[in-house]
């Protein structure tokens, strides 16, 4: 649906410095009725970004591609045919407020020209799918947060797009509000096939309902896969931080303490195994102890769901020798699940 | 107090004054808005961006801005009386009048316009909408309160500036004031014509106050 290729985004710096990269080798494609969250800490040009797919930002080099429409050589009156297709909502709403809810939501109609019987046709069913129908009559500084947002989604889907680009659109609500936006932009992914792109600092909302993350530093795309595939195996240092608030991954301190690199005199092992999708309920340990006759102290652990399938880390400390830990190593591997070696506990009077 | 002469003379000086104002402050929109929403438009990282135009009409307006008013009336009287057909009276008095309103209201538009949160404008950017349509659909209602409160301060100046023509022969209450109250050693028609102004002042203020209050919608209480 969405193809981005090669994007660089250039700004000359003034008076005379190094020009500013603030995009740069960046490819991503996004599927049809994906949604596509793109996480990165503020500075990271994940805005910049997201405003080159409907060309508010003109990328200084790179392909662009919307439903097929290579979307940076088009004319200026071509581009805005092409806007009609994509529709945007923003972190602060940005709602006229001189126009009632109804009026907010007819504008992006009005700008296209339709007659204002259909208007009517088209708004009122949208504000009925945000649940503002009761608030047609009234202007933006008399809603909540929500209701602003909600107002914005409306507007965002009058013109019937195929792009959903969401600018932080939860990041001024609080985390109730946020969920109930989440659900929205969620049920209405499901139910009209709307492909959205959003962006976000909150791993949370990746987590709620983004199919597929890319995680962006310094104008590049560092990581990116489907979500379940980054949470379960972050692999570079921005995306753990990222991940392992909401995925605690982490070991308690004082198991941390006796935690060394390398074995050391009655130094027992410690494994983490990851249980992901429906492998998370393998009764792995317990077969463990059966077959192997090996003991497993377990130091931590932690069960979560990620995109409706169950994601889990177990974190045990091994009291065999290296043989039977092998073994180990070997039968949880046979069994597909994830498992690594996370260092070598020393004996707790050490 | 004041004889029926006198008070005939306030009410045709009234009359001449709203007259000129009113006038001067019609000509003056219709010049100054469209002036004022170039400018903004045409300012750096703005919708129209176009330096050379924003650099000559800043320029202009600046031009007109900084001559102090009572200059501005005799420095331009071969073109009040090209266009007027004379120098002398409440007509020929519209002509500097709104020479110095329509710079005066391009500022206060253009700065009511850039209040406009830029957001807006991109959200429609974001919807395809040409120019020409932000600026009627976005800019113009958003800045509508700003504008109405712009224009009454213009109001409120003209007034001031209608009663300086006077000096020159424009008529009107600041006429009265200098030729009866000052040049006739009459304090009451000068009183007059002060407590008159004030009243025209606080009429024009409030109104305009009401008007701006109206058509904002962003303070509102649920």
């Amino acid at each position: 649906m969405i193809t981005l290729t090669n994007i660089r985004k250039t700004y000359a710096a003034r008076g005379g410095g190094a020009p500013v990269h603030a995009l740069a080798d960046i490819d991503l494609t996004i599927g049809r009725g994906e949604v596509f969250g793109i996480i990165g800490r503020s500075g990271a040009g994940k805005s910049t970004l997201l405003r080159t797919v409907n060309l508010l930002e003109s990328p200084t080099s790179g392909s662009v591609t919307v439903d097929g429409v290579e979307m940076t050589t088009l004319s200026a009156a071509e581009l805005r045919q092409a806007r009609h297709s994509i529709g945007m909502i923003f972190q602060h709403f940005n709602l006229l407020s001189s126009r009632t809810v109804f009026d907010n939501v007819a504008l992006p109609l009005e700008l296209a020209g339709m007659a204002k019987a259909e208007i009517g046709r088209t708004v009122e069913p949208l504000l009925d799918l945000v649940g503002l129908a009761d608030k047609r009559n009234r202007y933006p500084a008399e809603l909540s947060g929500g209701q602003k947002q909600r107002v914005g989604i409306a507007r965002a889907l009058a013109s019937k797009p195929k792009v959903l680009l969401s600018d932080e659109a939860t990041s001024a609500l609080d985390p109730e509000t946020t969920t109930q936006i989440l659900h929205l932009l969620g049920d209405i992914n499901r139910r009209l096939g709307l492909t959205i792109v959003l962006i976000t600092h909150e791993i949370a909302v990746i987590k709620e309902i983004c199919h597929k993350v890319a995680v962006m530093e310094g104008g590049r795309v560092i990581e990116q896969g489907p979500v379940f595939d980054i949470f379960a195996h972050p692999r570079h240092p921005t995306t753990r931080s990222f991940v392992d608030p909401v995925i605690n991954r982490g070991i308690p301190d004082s198991l941390r303490d006796r935690l060394a690199p390398q074995p050391g005199l009655g130094s027992n092992p410690v494994l983490r195994i990851t249980f992901t999708g429906e492998k998370a309920t393998t009764p792995v340990i317990s077969a463990i102890s059966r077959q192997l006759n090996l003991d497993l102290n377990i130091w931590h652990g932690q069960i979560d769901e990620i995109q409706g399938a169950p994601f889990g880390t177990l974190v045990v400390e091994a009291l065999g020798d290296t043989a039977k830990v092998e073994a180990a190593i070997a039968l949880v591997k046979e069994n597909n699940l994830g498992v690594e070696v996370l260092g070598h506990a020393l004996p707790a009077n050490h | 107090m004041l004889s029926p002469q006198i008070i005939d003379l306030l009410i045709k000086g009234l009359i001449d004054t709203l007259h000129m104002v009113a006038v001067s402050g019609a000509i003056g929109t219709l010049i100054g808005l469209p002036i004022g929403v170039m400018l903004a438009v045409t300012g750096r990282g703005e919708l129209l961006q176009n330096f050379a135009f924003n650099k000559v009409m800043g320029a202009v307006v600046n031009m007109t801005r900084s001559t102090p008013f009572i200059i501005l009336v005799v420095a331009i009287i071969p073109f009040t009386r090209l266009i007027a057909g004379t120098s002398i009276g409440t007509n020929a008095a519209i002509v500097p009048l709104t020479v110095a309103a329509a710079p005066f209201i391009a500022r206060v538009v253009e700065n009511a316009v850039r209040e406009v949160d830029r957001g807006l404008v991109e959200a429609a950017q974001a919807m395809g909408a040409t120019p020409f349509q932000i600026i009627r659909k976005v800019l113009l209602p958003e800045a509508l309160p700003g504008i109405v409160a712009g224009l009454t301060l213009s109001a409120v100046s003209l007034i001031g500036y209608s009663a300086m023509v006077g000096a020159v022969g424009g008529g009107g209450l600041g006429d009265l004031g200098i030729r009866y109250g000052y040049q006739r050693f009459l304090p009451e028609v000068m009183l007059a014509v002060v407590v008159v102004l004030i009243v025209l002042v606080q009429i024009v203020q409030s109104t305009g106050d009401l008007i701006a209050r109206r058509v904002n919608k962003r303070n509102l209480k649920s």
